[in-house]
């Protein structure tokens, strides 16, 4: 553990993060977010989704600027390979939920992070989606993540925190346990 | 002091035949009682136990008022009313010893348990022969749960076991009991107010202790050696099927590491101290999980016939009717000071101290709590008075 008389700067207010543990532990209805996207049809696989508005803190919110993100599938499936794979964007949203919890949990442990990178992995039997064979689920067989962590603190340290991350991390929770989903139309 | 049933009732009644203590017979030490057998690092049968109890309570003439069900607790205008099966009580003072144990803790999708499916609590549960031939899924790892999974899978019934957060330890450490090191490093006497997160101290699983007369270590990996099938945290039951996390490297990862860091604790402590005749510093290996372990079990396939709940006990205050519970239903305090003036809890885990809910921290705990009602009293003792008692107790 890093001794406290050097300041320890992740680029995280960990204070602010432990007030709002605080004034949310004392004010549960007001931890109660919601989070939203709207996707849109381009064309064939091709789709545009965008995130800004939000719920939290007992009242509507907004993103500084409404984010775009850009979905398609790979020319080998015919398409127009215009954006991402669905399925990596679930492989970037659990390795940068990851990647800011190490952050997080490096700052209010006191430990100075230099480099932190990973590398996400979700083998898949594309049977299940083609539905070749039903034996074959649809979605990930596994997914491996590999982080290199450059940071000032013990190897045991430097696991410590890449478990608490998915410990406490939101997507892990997300894809290692069910989630009820309800579709509706129109 | 008031007893629903005799002394050491819950010992007597909710407690399955081959337990035994998880602390050693030497750490039995209650204010002016101990151990003074031959077997001071052995581990007592619940029988021995409960002897030892009943043993103290003639030792120290305690006025025990047994057979006697607290119905309802409730302020009065002079403090306190406490209403029995076997007649009122009123005090200016009162103290909540009923433990953290009292009912067993079960998820909320035992609902969605199909019907054909057995399903028991620890406190039902007795022996490996009360339940049918066939494959029996515990559901916790903590110290419950571990000893259940053993037993059960030697009879003769498949274990597979549901692992979430729990907390590894050896049974022995270079050559001492687990409790030994707690004890001599500090640990066991830290106080409330000296710990990070008293909060999640508090919440904190039991060690997957079991106490043997071999005094052997019960992890998960002393566990799939004899073929228990180790699973993710239950998430869930859909259709018939149970649902595993996949969250269990992560899980085992976690209490790997967090041993790390108290066998180091030990090193340094026994380094620092100069302890000698014990052995060298050793670490354990890695938990031990399959590449890609199960993540549904179908119920209706026949593998599973009944479902053991070790998830864990908590406290039963459908009787305290004062104001001191929390909106979880949790009693609100500060080292077993209540915010209601004269009412005091004992016997909760890390109350005043991390040994607070085991028998060698009621010494200790009720030492300081006294002194603090004597103090709210004027010095003037306890003033405890039945009102009217019925004369049928015996």
């Amino acid at each position: 553990m890093a001794s406290s008389d050097i300041a320890v700067d992740n680029g995280v207010n960990v204070e602010a993060l432990l007030g709002a543990r605080k004034a949310l532990t004392e004010a549960p209805e007001a931890a109660k977010f919601q989070w939203r996207a709207s996707c849109k049809w381009i064309n064939g696989t091709h789709s545009n989704s965008t995130v800004e508005g939000f719920f939290g803190l007992g009242t509507e919110q907004h993103h500084r600027k409404t984010f775009s993100f850009d979905a398609d599938h790979p020319e080998i499936f015919a398409s127009e390979d215009k954006g991402a794979t669905p399925v990596e964007l679930v492989l970037v949203g659990l390795a940068s939920c990851l990647t800011a919890g190490i952050a997080a949990v490096a700052q209010n442990r006191g430990i100075q992070l230099r480099s932190v990178s990973a590398t996400i992995e979700g083998a898949m039997d594309i049977q299940g989606i083609l539905g070749i064979d039903s034996d074959v689920r649809n979605g990930f067989d596994g997914i491996k993540v590999k982080y290199q962590i450059d940071a000032d603190a013990t190897p045991a340290e430097i696991k410590a925190l890449v478990a608490q991350s998915q410990k406490r991390s939101a997507v892990f929770d997300i894809v290692t346990n069910p989630t009820n989903v309800s579709v509706e139309v129109n | 002091m008031l007893e629903r049933g005799g002394v050491a009732n819950s010992w007597k009644t909710e407690r399955w035949d081959s337990l035994r203590l998880l602390t050693p017979n030497w750490q039995s030490r209650l204010p002016g009682y101990g151990y003074d057998g031959a077997d001071p690092d052995g581990f007592r049968t619940v029988p021995e136990l409960i002897e030892f109890i009943d043993r103290y309570a003639r030792v120290i003439s305690a006025p025990v008022q047994t057979n006697t069900a607290v119905t309802a607790v409730k302020r009065s205008d002079s403090g306190y009313l406490v209403e029995t099966d076997r007649g009122e009580w009123r005090s200016k003072t009162l103290v909540l010893a009923t433990g953290a144990c009292n009912r067993a803790s079960i998820p909320a999708c035992v609902e969605a348990v199909p019907r054909f499916i057995q399903t028991l609590t620890p406190m039902q549960y007795r022996n490996p022969e009360q339940l049918e031939p066939g494959g029996v899924l515990v559901v916790g790892a903590s110290a419950t749960g571990v000893q259940l999974a053993q037993e059960i899978h030697r009879s003769g019934r498949p274990v597979t076991l549901a692992v979430g957060e729990h907390v590894r330890v050896p049974r022995i450490y270079r050559g001492k009991d687990i409790q030994w090191w707690m004890d001599a490093t500090g640990l066991s006497d830290q106080r409330y107010n000296e710990v990070d997160d008293i909060t999640r101290a508090r919440r904190l699983p039991s060690m997957q202790l079991v106490g043997t007369v071999e005094r052997l270590t019960l992890d998960l990996n002393a566990l799939s050696a004899i073929g228990v099938k180790l699973v993710g945290r239950l998430a869930g039951i859909r259709d018939g099927r149970l649902q595993f996390s996949g969250s269990l490297r992560n899980q085992c990862a976690l209490a790997d590491l967090k041993l790390g860091r108290l066998l180091d604790t030990f090193d340094l402590w026994a380094r620092d101290h100069g302890v000698e005749n014990i052995g060298g510093p050793a670490r354990l290996p890695p938990t031990a999980i399959e590449d890609s372990p199960p993540l549904e079990i179908n119920l209706a396939a026949g593998e599973i016939k009944t479902i053991i709940w070790a998830t864990g006990y908590r406290p039963d205050y459908s009787w305290l009717q004062i104001p001191v519970l929390d909106r979880k239903g949790q009693i609100v305090h500060d080292g077993g000071i209540t915010g209601s003036p004269g009412v005091y809890v004992m016997g909760l885990q890390f109350l005043r101290r991390r040994k607070s809910a085991f028998i060698d921290g009621a010494g200790d705990d009720a030492r300081d709590l006294s002194n603090h009602l004597q103090a709210y009293l004027g010095g003037s003792g306890a003033r405890f008075e039945a009102l009217a008692p019925t004369q049928d107790s015996g």
